[in-house]
């Protein structure tokens, strides 16, 4: 790795690191979910330097396309006018308990890193393929998913297929239910 | 190793851990969501690092699959999320503790 995809890495992880901290301390969640498209888009710059480029266009693509316009969606629907964003917890000492606890995970972490053997530079790795293959080419992501993880590929499908039929019955289910005896206070029809 | 796979465990670690605190700190349901999205991009910027630490593919496959799961778990749970709401009209995630519908 030279140096120059260093100068790109490291803005590009601060941008990551100021997305995620806006992300936790954001008042409004509209403020929240544009933090968070700020770090996925900064990931998937990442995921560019180190040669994924269709795990880059996907993250794009699904993430900041797909799952964040639901996100936006679904606040902007529960906005109601006039509504006041608290950040109050209900226990004083929660700040400090998941500071914590947020420390405690990424010192176990770096310890397992360290203890791995990560800052120690110059260990060779061995060779795991026989042929060493293209991993930033798009083909060999290809290859592999329809050949050796064709069994997880297909399971992933038919979660997908699962997943969205539970989402519509849930939708279905609750507009159903105001013709029911528990009614929510708006929305008779 | 190399330097950039170092700094990308450790640049996925701390995201996690971020994570980890905004889904114990916040109480609004649909922040909590957006940071367990971010705990699953984290894990996949370790797997894109080892991938191209090992030049092995399977690291990708993964991080697919948990793009997958997440676009999974965003559908129903946002939609367990608008069947709370319609049903409780509210935004605190402490008041939300009970099981019958």
């Amino acid at each position: 790795m030279n140096g120059l995809e260093l100068w790109v890495f490291v803005p590009v992880a601060v941008l990551a690191v100021i997305g995620a901290g806006g992300l936790v301390g954001a008042r409004n969640p509209v403020h929240c979910a544009l933090f968070l498209m700020l770090n996925l888009l900064s990931l998937a710059a990442l995921f560019l330097i180190l040669s994924a480029p269709l795990i880059a266009a996907l993250q794009i693509i699904v993430y900041a396309g797909a799952i964040m316009v639901l996100f936006v969606f679904v606040i902007l629907f529960f906005v109601r006018p006039g509504q006041v964003y608290t950040v109050s917890y209900s226990l004083p000492l929660m700040y400090s308990l998941g500071a914590l606890l947020s420390v405690v995970a990424l010192g176990v972490v770096l310890t397992a890193l360290y203890q791995g053997g990560l800052f120690h530079p110059g260990v060779p790795v061995p060779p795991t393929a026989e042929t060493p293959l293209d991993v930033a080419a798009p083909a060999s992501l290809g290859v592999a998913l329809f050949s050796r993880y064709l069994l997880p590929f297909e399971l992933t499908s038919l979660l997908l297929l699962v997943a969205m039929l539970g989402a519509v019955v849930m939708a279905r289910r609750v507009s159903r239910e105001p013709a029911g005896g528990k009614r929510s206070p708006e929305g008779d029809s | 190793m190399e330097r950039i796979v170092v700094y990308s465990l450790v640049l996925s670690g701390l995201l996690f851990s971020m994570g980890m605190l905004g889904v114990v700190v916040r109480r609004h349901p649909l922040v909590m969501f957006m940071c367990i999205e971010l705990m699953l991009n984290a894990a996949n910027l370790a797997f894109i690092a080892f991938a191209w630490h090992l030049q092995e593919v399977s690291g990708q496959v993964y991080a697919l699959i948990v793009m997958a799961v997440a676009a999974a778990e965003v559908a129903v749970g946002l939609a367990i999320i608008v069947a709370v709401y319609r049903y409780r009209a509210d935004v605190d995630i402490d008041d939300v503790s009970t099981l019958r519908g």
